[in-house]
């Protein structure tokens, strides 16, 4: 049977929550086959991709995947569709995620869908459109289907299974060697999780009123071993990293829980959060917005509430 | 450089933000006409940067767009802005396009022009997938610069710092390259009355999609290679409990989050 070819997204050798949660979801499609492009393949991620049911690793071992912008990548991941001749291929939907996806629908003329939250044994891929208002159900009708998934859409369960490496050799073109990584740079190396990843985000808005008002909202975090996140109003002020923006103009999240603290719920924001699974607000304003979005809303001022809340978890976690 | 630089603009029209989207029930495309359209917020910036780079290096900057007829508006603001020029891609044919389609589109315009950059915003706010730098960069085998949040034109040299999600990466290739820009990068200008005014009277080029070397069969929704099988408005979520913090706030958060098994 033709596989379902993941795309392992790996950071020093350790396979990435989201890529164990493509792999579960590409279960219930097919046989997962994973891809692992770039160097750091060795026991870990092998035994991390036999746990979740691969039975064929796929490995492109050649430093130009991580030396040069997504071009390689991508065409390496074309040379081992050709080879493995798959039955779909799901992604990350992360922005690099992205960008192979639509790379590689030109190079092996299939259609692309992006930003799936579940995909139906017969390919067919829900999308949650214009901030989650409105459920699509998309299929690709030409080529082989590329599907980008967004993480947190399937809860990873493990099946083990026996593995196998198989060693692709691509030559990479002259071509594709254009954009040269010549540097790397760590922002604030945070211990917390990636926010487009997480299962918790705390986020703090304009209520949180500058830069050391995000000291509360750290700690809650890390109570909930949660990644932080911020509306426009705090990043635009400086008061937060602005890759830490939630919304239209920043990164979508989707997790179990998203905790809005003196965020007002603007549109554009609710854009970037709408969807996840369970939303928590604190608002001195009863009439906000958010409310309309949360599960749980206290009104009340942050300060008072969230150091409590922090507590509180702590407390309960022994 | 020895010859004037040469840089191109992508920019998209969107409903905006503001406004509620959704999808037609006849056709499955976005109802475009319901809400007012407006210049893609991220393809501001892109403008803005194409803009400092001219006030840096020379030059001249093209706005290209495709976009039914009204997005001439949002060329217009651009060169409002200060651009130089514009090229619209208009063609009922087009309607319905999905990503693979838009992107050999502007790749049609954007090749055998001589761009030396070609700049994109990073993501539209309506259909928001963030492939079509990539996939034009793909396209015209040029370097590609995405989600830059800085750019350096040094002669022929161009260097970006890619964000990341771990900070971002230095990032080098030589002209001509496909650069897309993140919000931070810098802050756009608003268009003054006398660019207003001078923008009526810019260049405009309009062309079909013939003129761009695209097969009228390739393009719009009977040619796109995904197709929306059905959709619906999200169901409405069921009103949440709300409190008003009465000295306890934070433990009735705790409480609910408990019983939820999330602590
Ligand atoms: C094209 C476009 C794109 C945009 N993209 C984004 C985006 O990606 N992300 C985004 O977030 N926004 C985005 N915005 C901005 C958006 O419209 C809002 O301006 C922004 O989300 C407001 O942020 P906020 O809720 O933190 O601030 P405000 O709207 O000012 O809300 C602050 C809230 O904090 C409450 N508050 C104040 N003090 C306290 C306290 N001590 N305790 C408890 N509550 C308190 C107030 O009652 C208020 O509700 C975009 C706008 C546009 C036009
Ligand atoms: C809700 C929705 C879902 C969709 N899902 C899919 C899908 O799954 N697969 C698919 O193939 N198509 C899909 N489409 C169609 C797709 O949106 C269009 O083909 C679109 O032109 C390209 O995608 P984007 O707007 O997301 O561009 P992005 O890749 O997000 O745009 C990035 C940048 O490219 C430039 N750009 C984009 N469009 C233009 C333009 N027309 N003219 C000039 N510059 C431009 C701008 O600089 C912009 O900032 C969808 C459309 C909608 C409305």
């Amino acid at each position: 049977m033709a596989p379902i070819l993941v795309v392992v997204e790996h950071a020093d050798g350790v396979v990435k929550k989201v890529t164990l949660e493509l792999l579960t979801l590409a279960r219930s499609l097919g046989e997962p086959a994973a891809v692992w492009l770039g160097p750091g393949y060795g026991d870990t991620g092998a035994s991390q991709l036999a746990e979740y049911g691969v039975a064929t690793a796929y490995v492109v071992d050649n430093s130009d995947m991580v030396d040069f912008v997504v071009a390689p990548k991508t065409e390496a991941l074309a040379a081992v569709v050709k080879q493995a001749s798959p039955a779909a291929i799901l992604i990350a939907s992360s922005a690099e995620g992205k960008e192979i996806a639509g790379r590689l629908a030109i190079k092996i003329e299939s259609g692309v869908i992006t930003d799936a939250v579940a995909i139906a044994p017969d390919l067919t891929a829900t999308q949650s459109v214009f901030g989650g208002s409105t459920i699509v159900h998309s299929t690709v009708t030409h080529g082989i289907p590329i599907i980008t998934v967004r993480p947190n859409s399937t809860a990873p369960q493990a099946a083990a299974t026996a593995l196998s490496r198989v060693d692709v050799e691509v030559p990479v073109s002259e071509g594709a060697r254009g954009a040269k990584v010549t540097g790397r740079t760590a922002a604030t190396k945070a211990s917390r999780p990636e926010l487009s990843e997480a299962a918790i985000v705390v986020s703090g808005g304009r209520g949180v009123g500058g830069p050391e008002g995000f000291g509360v909202i750290e700690s809650l975090a890390d109570s909930l071993g949660a990644a932080v996140g911020a509306s426009r109003a705090a990043t635009d002020a400086g008061w937060y990293p602005h890759q830490y923006q939630v919304g239209q103009t920043g990164k979508t999240v989707s997790p179990q829980l998203y905790v809005a603290n003196g965020i007002s719920g603007a549109i554009q924001h609710r854009a970037g959060m709408q969807t996840s699974k369970m939303i928590v607000a604190v608002n001195k304003d009863s009439e906000a917005p958010i409310f309309e979005l949360a599960d749980f809303g206290v009104v009340g001022d942050l300060f008072a509430v969230v150091p409590q809340l922090t507590d509180e978890v702590q407390k309960r976690k022994g | 450089m020895g010859k004037r630089m040469k840089i191109a603009v992508c920019v998209k029209q969107v409903p905006d933000t503001w406004a509620e989207k959704r999808l037609r029930p006849a056709d499955s495309l976005l109802d475009r006409e319901s809400a007012e359209g407006v210049l893609n917020e991220l393809d501001e910036y892109a403008v803005e940067e194409a803009l400092k780079i001219q006030e840096a290096h020379g030059g001249e900057v093209t706005i290209v767009s495709m976009g039914p007829e009204r997005a001439v508006e949002t060329i217009r603001k651009a060169l409002s802005m200060g651009a130089d020029a514009g090229i619209h891609i208009v063609d009922d044919a087009l309607s319905g396009s999905d990503a693979l389609a838009t992107s050999a589109v502007l790749a049609g315009v954007l090749k055998d022009r001589g761009f030396d950059l070609i700049i994109f915003g990073s993501e539209s706010t309506d259909a928001r997938m963030s492939v079509v730098p990539a996939m034009v960069s793909e396209r015209l085998g040029l370097p590609q610069l995405t989600f830059a949040q800085k750019v350096d034109v040094n002669g022929g040299t161009i260097t970006i710092e890619r964000q990341t999600d771990y900070g971002f990466d230095s990032v080098e290739a030589s002209s001509p390259v496909v650069v897309s820009v993140v919000e931070k990068i810098n802050e756009p200008r608003y268009p003054s009355f006398k660019g207003i005014m001078a923008a009526k009277k810019k260049p405009l080029e309009t062309l079909s999609i013939v003129d761009v070397g695209v097969a009228a069969g390739s393009v719009g929704t009977s040619a796109a290679w995904s197709v929306v099988a059905d959709f619906a408005a999200r169901p409405p979520k069921a009103a949440g409990t709300i409190v008003s913090d009465e000295g306890t706030g934070g433990v009735k958060i705790a409480e609910f989050l408990a019983t939820n098994k999330i602590i």
